[in-house]
């Protein structure tokens, strides 16, 4: 504030003697001022920059002529041998193209992959929608929970003429999709609670939060499926058996339930007090002032370590494999065990990298779109 | 001492239950003993203005009225009601009392007129329309109704107290907690502030002003109090206060104040 009127007075007195306004010199602006100021402002700097450059273009000619230039794209009848004789010099795209289905789907069986690949579109869909401010009314919950009874029929069948398929034939894409956006989906609101519950007046609510969170950090994830997968049926009644991926599902929630908290408590932590204040003296209720005060700054506080942490749950979830769930990354794996296509891993697992860059690479764009609107009122 | 102010009080208004009673208040913050034995009243429509060296207590007294902050001994009555760990009383009383801050804790992600709608809405349970309306009446009193659609950052600091003035106003508070209102503004803007607070101090509201602006006490106060190291020291008409002070403590206070400005 009181810059604001410093600024300005100095302004107005640099202002007076020259009436003309001054256009700033052209060596300051444009493409090639930057340049000159930022890669070649002395000759260390020069050099740098030319041996990167260099080094740079070598790197991308030399991966263009394998990746097109020199690539075989498919090849009859599992004959690899051309493949093979290429070696080093060009890549042999020609696995992603026979092994595709496989990657994406699993042992689902081959003429119902329809089924999974409209569910990965739902799914898509369901992000897109999810992620337009407009949609964000209450009907929103109600889009979900239609979506989600439609994913669950569509991978199980056994109504509607579509043949029941058992849940150890699911994998890909679909399981990697379906942990990550339930894990998240119930891990969010679970964190809320018990970050709220960290900061709670009452002792009983506030110990179980912090031995929650306590207990799951610090355990690794790996540990936790394993128990989830191993030890959890042994406490079950004779019987009763949770499905393997349910228990997976959970172990994750509650995995990355205790992680988000703290970043949501961090939020929480950081909210001027006056806020609290200011909501208690008009005597809103605990609940008002946390919806419609507390919660709203302080995640928006938080957006990008949430999103961080959402992204490296969405990748955690191919941790799966170690209890045998075959998501995308397993399934990817399992592609290439045949003889005939032992030795083109470098290409299937690019090609898993970019399904899940696309993902990834999605939900960063997103939040940062999202952290600048929802700070809007930040700026002046 | 305090029965002194109590029969100036009394004397001065009509035989209404006090608005507000402080009872032998006493607080400690771990071994800081921060209020001793506060006792003082407040009439219906009575102005009081407090003022004392920072870190007196000043601010402690008057968030034990709303109980932002706890009291641990003696008593304190709000409208007839006492203050106690109950949340039914509690919440009633704080529908009954407004307060306005010295760093204003606007909610800044909210526009100026949900700021201010927000409680009746959700508190008093008033129709959005009705909240909007009662809103828009009591931004045009402090002068910014223009204002309404933009975020609180968007305005100046005497602009964003006199919204957070109107949205305590919105609640329909009987009584108004004021703590160092101006103390966060640049020179320029406090008499903004001050205008507005001497106009609703003309309404007949009852208000305890945390303030060491002389000019106001001596425009609108009934009473100052003068508070130190955790103790109401003197009290009296802000004239008989400032222009003949009893107490050493409230000479070397004023003496300062006066250089200061
Ligand atoms: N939350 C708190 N915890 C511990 N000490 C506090 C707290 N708030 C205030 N104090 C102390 O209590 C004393 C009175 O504070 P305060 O009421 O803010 O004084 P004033 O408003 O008159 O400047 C000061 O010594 C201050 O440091
Ligand atoms: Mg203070």
């Amino acid at each position: 504030m009181a810059s604001d009127t410093t600024t300005t007075q100095l302004a107005v007195a640099t202002a007076v003697p020259e009436a003309a306004p001054r256009t700033p010199p052209i060596s300051v602006i444009g493409p090639i001022a930057w340049m000159r100021a930022n890669l070649f402002s002395g000759w260390i700097s020069t050099a740098v920059t030319l041996a990167l450059a260099y080094l740079i273009a070598r790197w991308v000619i030399g991966f263009v002529d394998w990746a097109f230039i020199n690539a075989i794209w498919s090849v009859p009848n599992n004959q690899t041998q051309a493949c093979r004789d290429l070696r080093g010099t060009g890549a042999c795209w020609a696995v992603v193209t026979e092994k595709h289905r496989f990657i994406l789907f699993g042992t689902y069986p081959y003429e119902q992959h329809w089924r999974p690949a409209l569910v990965c579109v739902l799914f898509v869909g369901l992000y897109i929608v999810s992620a337009m401010r407009r949609f964000w009314r209450k009907e929103l919950a109600l889009v979900w929970i239609l979506a989600l009874t439609a994913i669950g029929i569509l991978m199980w069948g056994g109504i509607l003429g579509m043949p029941y398929v058992p849940q150890e034939r699911w994998g890909g894409l679909p399981i990697t999709l379906i942990l990550s956006t339930f894990g998240l989906a119930f891990a969010f609101p679970l964190a809320i609670l018990v970050a709220l519950g960290r900061r709670s007046k009452m002792p009983a609510i506030k110990a179980i939060c912090v031995l929650y969170v306590e207990l799951i950090r610090g355990v690794p994830l790996i540990s936790l499926l394993f128990m989830a997968s191993v030890m959890f049926p042994l406490f079950l009644p004779e019987g009763m058996n949770i499905d393997k991926l349910l228990r997976a599902q959970i172990a994750i929630i509650l995995f990355a339930g205790a992680y988000l908290a703290e970043v949501v408590r961090g939020g929480l932590q950081a909210l001027d007090k006056g806020q609290y204040e200011a909501a208690d003296a008009l005597g809103l209720s605990y609940w008002h002032k946390t919806s419609f005060i507390i919660l709203p700054q302080a995640l928006r506080l938080v957006i990008p370590p949430l999103v961080n942490t959402f992204i490296g749950f969405f990748k955690d979830t191919s941790l799966v494999l170690i209890i045998g769930i075959f998501d995308l990354l397993t399934a990817g794996k399992t592609a290439i065990v045949e003889p005939a296509w032992q030795g083109f891993g470098v290409e299937v697992y690019i090609t898993i990298g970019l399904i899940y860059f696309c993902f990834c690479f999605a939900m960063s764009k997103y939040s940062q779109g999202l952290e600048a609107e929802l700070n809007r009122h930040r700026r002046r | 001492m305090s029965a002194a102010i109590e029969t100036v009080a009394s004397a001065a208004r009509t035989d209404a239950p006090p608005a507000i009673t402080l009872d032998r208040v006493n607080k400690w913050f771990g071994a800081l003993h921060v209020l001793r034995d506060i006792s003082m009243e407040v009439a219906l429509g009575e102005r009081v203005v407090v003022c004392g060296p920072s870190g007196s207590g000043k601010s402690t007294m008057i968030r034990c009225i709303n109980r932002l902050e706890t009291h641990q001994d003696g008593r304190i009555l709000v409208d007839g009601k006492e203050l106690t760990d109950d949340v039914r009383s509690l919440d009633a009383i704080r529908r009954e009392v407004g307060m306005v801050f010295q760093s204003f804790n606007l909610f800044p992600h909210l526009t100026v007129l949900e700021n201010c709608t927000l409680a009746p809405i959700w508190v008093r349970r008033m129709p959005k329309k009705d909240a909007e309306a009662l809103a828009m009446e009591y931004l045009t009193k402090v002068k910014i109704p223009e204002q309404a659609k933009k975020y609180p950052g968007q305005l100046s600091g005497g602009q964003q107290q006199r919204v957070a003035i109107a949205r305590a106003l919105c609640m329909k508070p009987k009584i108004m907690l004021f703590d160092e209102p101006t103390s966060a503004l640049d020179p320029e803007m406090i008499k903004e502030v001050l205008d507005t607070m001497v106009a609703l101090a003309d309404t007949g509201m009852t208000m305890i002003c945390v303030t060491h602006e002389m000019g106001f006490a001596r425009q609108v106060a009934d009473r100052v109090v003068f508070m130190d190291r955790g103790e109401i020291v003197e009290s009296g008409p802000p004239d008989t206060m400032f222009n003949s002070p009893q107490t050493d403590r409230l000479k070397l206070f004023l003496s300062q104040i006066l250089r200061g400005h």
